[in-house]
């Protein structure tokens, strides 16, 4: 017997510092930010899309909080094969300085409880904050099952029997087997498939499907869901600790002094 | 007031990172002006607890439940521990298993979760905390109102703390719920094995996402055959399936210590750096200035990967392939 089920994925649209940035109090300059989808969402996009792909009627459903910009990155989830997108936005949480940990999962929490999926994919972590905490979190906070640092998942035991199969991904080379309760909350980790890039077809297909935005209000919370017990009080460009030797000059230059090093090393002789 | 620190282990081994937190725990406990307790859960317990008995510790309480990880147990028995010994401070390992239990545990005990710190400052009844962000091109100072939190550190960044200690070994007696326990651990399985072994190279040549696309990687192959070296990466070129896993170094692939590194379009994250900081040499190649590898590199070229290797390949008497 196959389930009817809905995935939820939690997606964030990252900011990318270029070279060349400037801090100004304890923001980057926005002139020097490019926005992507998480690099972990982006796996966890395709495990969910690879889900609805195994099974018979499986929903796959993103939601983010972002500002408005970021719906472009959520269309691309959405070319890739998800089926409808959440935004939670509005202007306190554009106010709030920071969204930690706890107002994340709240927020995302709310919109788990409205959704009611039977798994919940996200990434491990954020590739701008790193916090590596708000799959957990929200776990915890909807009374979910979770599982963190997953590389691999069967889809099988998930379709039929409600049981999460997953690898863990250790340090060292190393892989705990864990099977998981579902409803369940797994945070994915990079590697766990390959991506497949939208298509043509897909982009298009993405222009139509919706984008439903939501407020603090929309969903029963109140305000001070933003409110955060950390104060981000700095931002600095760390210190350089390089004592390295640098090689300079033209590539070939360049490259003869590596080569040098190379041979004085003992690594290759001639 | 007191600061809890958790010990990591897997498999029959306290993982490094414990005598790390102790460290971290008794410089924060000595700011403070606080006692520092260790708490160990699951496995050998007692022989845990003696190891962790160094210099500096106060207290080691010993939950006896289970042998490995599990993260219903520990989410259950840290929020207990937390509660019971009017903790202030709970610092635990930003490791696989602490991304599995701490968020939930911040979360029970409501409070805030700060993760991946690398520095600690503790004055006037705050605790600030540093952190990178955005793929360590900055870092940050957050600050914790009310101080209460629990904060997880990052690996190898505090020396181990040494020194036998004599705190008392108390038995922890965890009210653990097994109905709540949703999650079996049912086994481990190494990964990355095969024929190539790269932690036996004295020459590592490293290539990473800096190299774009797999076609590219002719190129470092046709240095790694003229330096008859050994081919690495980091992790986005093994996620993407261009080369076998058992060639990843890093966190969650090998360690390993040749006598030269050659690190060509690596950044230089914390994961990656722990599997090769400890080479004789390192040198990297890396358009980017102020990459984070420059900062443990020994020699280092500042350009554009595809002028430099076809140079180096020529400067060995062979001839770079055509792009
Ligand atoms: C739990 C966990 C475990 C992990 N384990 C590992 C692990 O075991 N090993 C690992 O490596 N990572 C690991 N990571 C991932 C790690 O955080 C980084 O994402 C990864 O190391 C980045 O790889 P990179 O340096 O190749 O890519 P990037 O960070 O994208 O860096 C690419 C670099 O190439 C440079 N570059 C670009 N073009 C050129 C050019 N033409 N010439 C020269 N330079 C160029 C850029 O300036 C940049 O510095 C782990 C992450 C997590 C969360
Ligand atoms: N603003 C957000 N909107 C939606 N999902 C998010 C957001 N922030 C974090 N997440 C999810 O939580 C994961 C871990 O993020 P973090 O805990 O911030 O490192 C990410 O990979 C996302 O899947």
């Amino acid at each position: 017997m196959e389930y009817q089920m809905k995935v939820l994925v939690t997606v964030k649209e990252v900011a990318i510092v270029q070279d060349g940035f400037e801090i100004t109090g304890t923001e980057i300059n926005d002139d020097h930010l490019d926005y992507d989808l998480n690099e972990w969402d982006n796996y966890a996009v395709e495990e969910a899309v690879q889900l609805a792909e195994a099974g018979d009627d499986v929903e796959v459903v993103a939601v983010t909080i972002g500002a408005e910009h970021s719906e472009e990155t959520i269309r691309i989830a959405l070319a890739k094969g998800v089926d409808r997108a959440v935004r939670v936005w509005d202007e306190t949480i554009a106010d709030a300085d920071l969204l930690d940990v706890e107002t994340k999962s709240r927020l995302l929490g709310a919109v788990v409880e409205r959704e009611d999926p039977d798994l919940v994919l996200s990434g491990v972590q954020a590739n701008d904050d790193s916090f590596g905490a708000t799959g957990v979190a929200l776990a915890e906070e909807v009374g979910f099952q979770w599982s963190a640092v997953v590389n691999a998942l069967n889809t099988e035991t998930v379709l039929d029997s409600g049981v999460a199969s997953v690898r863990r991904e250790l340090e060292g080379g190393v892989e705990e087997l864990t099977d998981v309760d579902l409803p369940a909350v797994l945070t994915i980790q990079t590697g766990i498939n390959e991506p497949r890039y939208a298509s043509l077809r897909g982009i298009r297909q993405a222009q139509s499907k919706d984008i439903t935005t939501c407020t603090i209000e929309d969903l029963g919370l109140s305000e001070d869901v933003v409110e955060s017990s950390l104060d981000i009080t700095d931002m600095y460009k760390p210190e350089s600790k390089s004592d390295a030797e640098y090689f300079d000059g033209e590539a070939d230059e360049q490259a003869a002094q590596l080569a040098d090093i190379l041979q004085n090393k003992g690594v290759v002789t001639e | 007031m007191t600061v809890l620190v958790i010990a990591d282990h897997r498999r029959g081994d306290l993982r490094d990172v414990s005598f790390e937190l102790l460290t971290a725990g008794r410089e924060l406990a000595d700011a403070a002006g606080t006692d520092l307790h260790a708490a160990v859960i699951s496995g050998n317990t007692e022989a845990f607890a003696d190891e962790l008995n160094r210099e500096g510790v106060d207290t080691v309480h010993a939950v006896d439940y289970g042998k490995e990880f599990n993260h219903d147990v520990y989410s259950q028995a840290v929020t207990e521990l937390t509660k019971s010994l009017e903790v202030d401070f709970l610092l635990v390992p930003n490791s696989v298993n602490g991304l599995d239990y701490a968020p939930a545990v911040a979360s029970r005990v409501n409070w805030p979760y700060v993760s991946d710190a690398v520095g600690l400052d503790y004055s006037d009844g705050t605790l600030g905390v540093t952190r990178e962000m955005y793929g360590s091109k900055v870092e940050t100072t957050v600050e914790i109102d009310d101080g209460q939190s629990v904060v997880s550190i990052r690996d190898a960044e505090w020396p181990p703390a040494k020194g036998d200690g004599n705190a008392p070994v108390l038995t922890f007696n965890a009210d653990i719920n097994e109905e709540s326990i949703g999650s079996t651990v049912t086994g481990f399985k190494e990964v990355g094995g095969g024929e190539v072994d790269i932690s036996e190279a004295d020459f590592l040549v490293s290539i990473g996402r800096g190299i774009e696309e797999e076609e590219n990687l002719e190129l470092v192959e046709e240095l790694v055959n003229v330096t008859d070296a050994m081919l690495s990466a980091s992790r986005p070129v093994v996620d993407n399936g261009w080369l076998e896993k058992n060639r990843q170094v890093g966190q969650s692939g090998k360690k390993v210590a040749p006598d030269v590194y050659l690190a060509i379009g690596i950044s230089g994250a914390v994961q990656h750096v722990a599997g090769m900081k400890n080479s004789e040499t390192i040198v990297a190649i890396n358009t980017d200035p102020n990459a984070p590898i420059f900062d443990i590199a020994d020699y280092g070229i500042v350009g554009d990967l595809f002028d430099v290797l076809p140079e180096l390949i020529k400067q060995f008497g062979a001839e770079p392939p055509n792009f």
